[in-house]
């Protein structure tokens, strides 16, 4: 961070000629790095695309797929692109067992899915972020204890954690997000005390020191914001690891329940009738899934090559 | 050596104590076994009678200090379902989710391995691209959807392979295996690609690391100043030298495979424990998930703690930084 300071300063001689180039913040050299990929925009495109759905579902569903009044089971399992009975209607993504039109079920299914994937992120960032920075920042026996905890939770498999979680705690959504807590936080609270110890080394900290400020305000308005470069890589990637975890449980059937029904649910249903050759019921909803979590991934894959300071062009 | 042997082998110890203590209490006293076994309408003098039996009455650390006992006995419980000891219904389906595990982790250092050179050699390359792309597809694939699509491709339309059960099984060393017989072999093909996509990525990725990082050292400048050829310098030089993060990292995914073995297993109805343990949750029989947790935290501190030994035989630099520390 602090090396991008130096190539801001304009005092080098300037050509008349030449317009000034605008001082380079590291926000702004961060922007131009990550319009360079293209593929890492398209990424971006994408899941703001899936993010506008997802919030705008209820609105922009062609039908309320959970209201039981809208639905016929007359129209089950009909294949993609056809119309309903009384001919007003075309599923466009055809429908599944209960007659549901599958584009509103995903668009429902989004919502849900990325709801959990969010929520669990920031709250595991919260509690691992929180440690982390206590961790880095306490020293001693503290640090060691927590990371042994770490290295112990980490050591073991997310889905076995999870898995064993919902299988005390019971279906639901709350539950969910709990799971995905407890086998997320650890990823947070060690990549944030890796930055911290670094950063806490550095000079502008112990100048921090120097002018006597209070040990919160040099943690969170000195220390916390020059962890964020590695935190924010870590989020992005942890995002799409939780989304693909909630899916994986809930196909298991121990995730959310038959009320909630996110992506990997919609696609538990169409396996039933896979072997039957309705493999639109599946299909769509599992391509749903996929494009969320590659975009996200592409977006994170290249974030951690331009905040990388290894690979720092 | 020695030193490093007996200080890993304590610190495994204390693990699997501290872990069987969490599976406990996260098992048994989360939730009321008497609730599953006394019928609601018996009196309280019946209720007593079970918590008395079951030991329930007695503290905490005594109730652990039993099954602490019990397992080192080898008992585990009884199957609630299946009334068989659980330890064995789940010893009987341990050697299908190996065999499972080991054909996945084979297949993703078969494949890795060399897509993962030919990127590290030539990054700028227009497959070197590809290859990566793709490994960031194999990210982000969810396996169970990537299974049902298996199933639906080759089992339902094409009708190549099964899409269910182990097949025949012929007996090697009183174990059965799936992979000494034509049909086995055609029933492990797709579980086993199924959860080997994972690490093909992962492996593709590590070993292009390790070629850019090692194709710029001195030693790989000097094997060439000595004359060798470019096959030598990459296959006996470089080589050695990536496989050793290669190997840790394998080892240590082989429990993280066994793990994911749950979700293939329940899409391919492949008759191992992680089947087992999904069928026992849903029938609340909590012998069965206790015994297959042991077992597993067993399995993973083993795993860590061989892929440590191999670990300090391979590089003997962490033997020594661990012994001086």
């Amino acid at each position: 961070m602090s090396s991008t300071v130096e190539t801001a300063l304009p005092n080098a001689p300037v050509i008349a000629d030449e317009p000034i180039p605008p001082p380079q913040t590291p926000f702004r050299r961060f922007v131009s790095d990550f319009l360079e990929s293209k593929l890492a925009v398209l990424g971006l495109i994408v899941f703001a695309i899936t993010l506008v759905i997802a919030v705008l579902a209820p609105w922009i569903s062609p039908q309320n797929p959970y209201d039981l009044q809208q639905l016929d089971i007359m129209n089950g399992k009909l294949p993609p692109g056809a119309m309903d009975m009384d001919e007003t209607m075309t599923f466009l993504l055809g429908t599944d067992d209960q007659g549901r039109d599958l584009l509103s079920g995903i668009f429902y299914g989004l919502r849900i899915s990325l709801f959990v994937g969010v929520a669990s992120a920031f709250i595991s960032l919260l509690i691992g972020g929180a440690l982390g920075l206590f961790s880095a920042y306490a020293g001693g026996r503290w640090d060691s204890f927590l990371m042994r905890v770490v290295d112990l939770q980490l050591s073991f498999p997310a889905i076995l954690i999870a898995l064993i979680l919902l299988a005390v705690l019971g279906q639901g959504i709350d539950k969910v997000i709990v799971a995905l807590v407890v086998t997320q936080w650890a990823y947070y609270a060690r990549t944030v005390r890796g930055s911290a110890l670094v950063e806490r080394g550095k000079e502008y900290i112990e100048a921090a020191h120097c002018l006597a400020l209070g040990t919160r305000r040099i943690i969170f308005r000195h220390l916390f914001p020059n962890c964020l470069p590695p935190l924010i890589v870590v989020v992005t990637m942890r995002i799409a690891y939780a989304i693909m975890l909630e899916a994986t449980l809930s196909f298991l059937g121990i995730g959310l329940p038959i009320t909630e029904p996110s992506l990997g649910l919609l696609i538990a249903t169409g396996f039933e009738y896979m072997l039957s050759g309705y493999y639109w019921i599946s299909f769509f909803p599992g391509v749903a899934l996929l494009v969320t979590i590659v975009s996200i991934n592409l977006v994170g894959d290249h974030m951690r090559d331009i905040l990388n300071p290894r690979l720092q062009r | 050596m020695l030193v490093f042997l007996i200080r890993r082998l304590s610190q495994s110890l204390v693990v699997l104590l501290v872990m069987s203590f969490l599976v406990f209490v996260g098992v048994f006293a989360i939730g009321d076994p008497v609730e599953l076994l006394v019928s609601p309408d018996a009196d309280q003098f019946e209720r007593a009678r079970v918590i008395r039996d079951l030991g329930l009455d007695r503290p905490l650390w005594e109730q652990y200090g039993v099954f602490l006992l019990q397992s080192l006995k080898g008992d585990l419980g009884n199957s609630f379902v299946f009334n068989q000891p659980a330890l064995q219904l789940i010893l009987e389906r341990m050697p299908a989710t190996l065999e499972l595990a080991f054909a996945a982790v084979i297949i993703a250092i078969v494949i890795g391995i060399p897509l993962g050179m030919v990127a590290g050699l030539r990054p700028h390359a227009w497959y070197s691209r590809m290859i990566m792309s793709v490994s960031i597809l194999g990210f982000s694939l969810p396996t169970f959807w990537v299974g049902l699509m298996m199933i639906m491709l080759f089992a339902v339309m094409l009708g190549w392979l099964p899409a269910s059960g182990r097949g025949e099984t012929v007996d090697l060393l009183g174990v059965p295996v799936s992979f000494l017989s034509e049909d086995g072999l055609r029933h492990l093909l797709l579980p086993a690609i199924n959860l080997a996509l994972f690490k093909v990525s992962l492996v593709i990725r590590l070993t292009r690391a390790g070629m850019r990082e090692n194709m710029l050292m001195d030693y790989v400048k000097f094997a060439y100043a000595k004359g060798l050829s470019h096959g030598r310098v990459i296959f006996v030089h470089v080589l050695k030298n990536i496989l050793v993060p290669i190997v840790t990292v394998v080892g240590l995914e082989l429990g993280n495979v066994i793990a994911f073995a749950v979700v293939t297993e329940s899409i391919f109805a492949w008759p191992g424990m992680g089947k087992l343990l999904i069928d026992s949750i849903y029938r609340l029989d909590r012998p069965i998930v206790v015994a297959y947790l042991m077992i597993t935290v067993l399995m993973f501190i083993l795993i860590n703690l061989i892929v440590d030994i191999l670990y300090s035989v391979l590089d003997p630099r962490v033997r020594i930084a661990d012994v001086k520390s």
